[in-house]
């Protein structure tokens, strides 16, 4: 195998291990976050608007950090600037 | 047929005028736009449906005001703007043949810088130079790290509506090449909220930062324009 094939593979598992390792922490930092948003719509469900507003703005920022990883992945899959 | 070839889930060129190369995206938010601007004006017509027009827009105003602690008023025309821009840009990729505009990174990056520079505006327009003060808040050491957290929160913006509309796209499209007709219609309904969440975001993290810019350069004492509690910094 020539040096581009070993690059191509390289990026193909990189990309796989990218979007399957980097989901793990915004994954278990969701769940985080809707179990607290819902302890706390059990205790006060006055604040229900208040805190599924904050809650909504929180999940995107958290969830961006799954988008780098699928923004690099995809990088790596069909942008990859190491291939010609 | 240059259309039909051209519409992928990556942004291609369907014209070229001398140099410049035309993207899908750019003919379909132009066309996006101007039909925004019409169907506006077209409310207001009829009594009826601007009186609807009125009902929304208080809605709106109403949650987009009581986001903030301090006066969000001026924000107010860019944030409903953006939302519905963006939420139709996105809803937009639902139509056959066509791709939500957004899944480009240039136009999402676009709107990160409007939404960036309407921050500074803003802040600069109530305060002059004062606001700058947020830079080296609690102290001047801190001053690089604000200045990137300031890039780096853009960057964010156009890096999360880009991504959340390529992948809606790629999916749909994915599944369509995989599993054929009708079965990626639950991923399409998936894509309608995501859609809709991803326009409510970025309007919402643009008020919410263009208004801690705003409150950034609030005196102490509170001055009689806005007599509510001292905001709290919000990001």
């Amino acid at each position: 195998m020539t040096a581009q094939d070993w690059i191509a593979v390289a990026s193909v598992v990189t990309a796989g291990l990218t979007i399957a390792i980097g989901s793990i922490g915004p994954a278990l930092g969701e769940g985080r976050a809707v179990a607290q948003a819902l302890d706390a719509i059990g205790r006060q469900p006055d604040a229900t608007d208040r805190i599924t507003k904050t809650l909504f703005v929180g999940l995107a920022m958290i969830e961006s950090t799954a988008i780098y990883c699928l923004v690099i992945a995809l990088v790596l899959l069909f942008a990859n600037p190491l291939l010609p | 047929m240059v259309w039909v070839q051209a519409v992928t889930p990556f942004p291609a060129e369907v014209l070229r005028i001398g140099p410049v190369v035309v993207s899908d995206t750019v003919v379909l938010s132009l066309i996006l736009g101007v039909l925004l601007v019409v169907f506006g004006r077209l409310l207001f017509v009829s009594r009826r449906t601007r009186f609807a027009a009125e009902y929304v827009y208080e809605t709106l105003e109403a949650s987009v005001l009581g986001m903030t602690t301090v006066d969000a008023r001026p924000l107010l025309p860019l944030v409903l703007t953006l939302w519905l821009f963006i939420g139709a840009a996105n809803l937009v990729g639902l139509v056959p043949g066509l791709q939500s505009p957004t899944r480009d990174l240039s136009l999402a990056a676009a709107l990160a810088v409007i939404s960036f520079a309407a921050g500074h505006y803003y802040a600069f327009k109530r305060h002059r130079f004062a606001y700058l003060r947020q830079y080296i808040e609690p102290s001047l050491f801190l001053l690089p790290l604000n200045v990137l957290g300031e890039v780096s929160r853009t960057v964010a913006l156009a890096l999360r509506l880009f991504g959340n509309m390529l992948s809606a796209s790629l999916t749909g499209a994915i599944m369509v090449y995989l599993a054929g007709f009708l079965i990626p219609v639950p991923l399409l309904v998936l894509g309608v909220l995501t859609s809709l969440v991803q326009a409510y975001i970025f309007g919402v993290l643009t008020l919410v930062f263009a208004a801690a810019a705003l409150a950034a350069a609030t005196p102490k004492r509170p001055s009689s324009e806005d007599a509510r509690p001292e905001p709290k910094e919000k990001t």
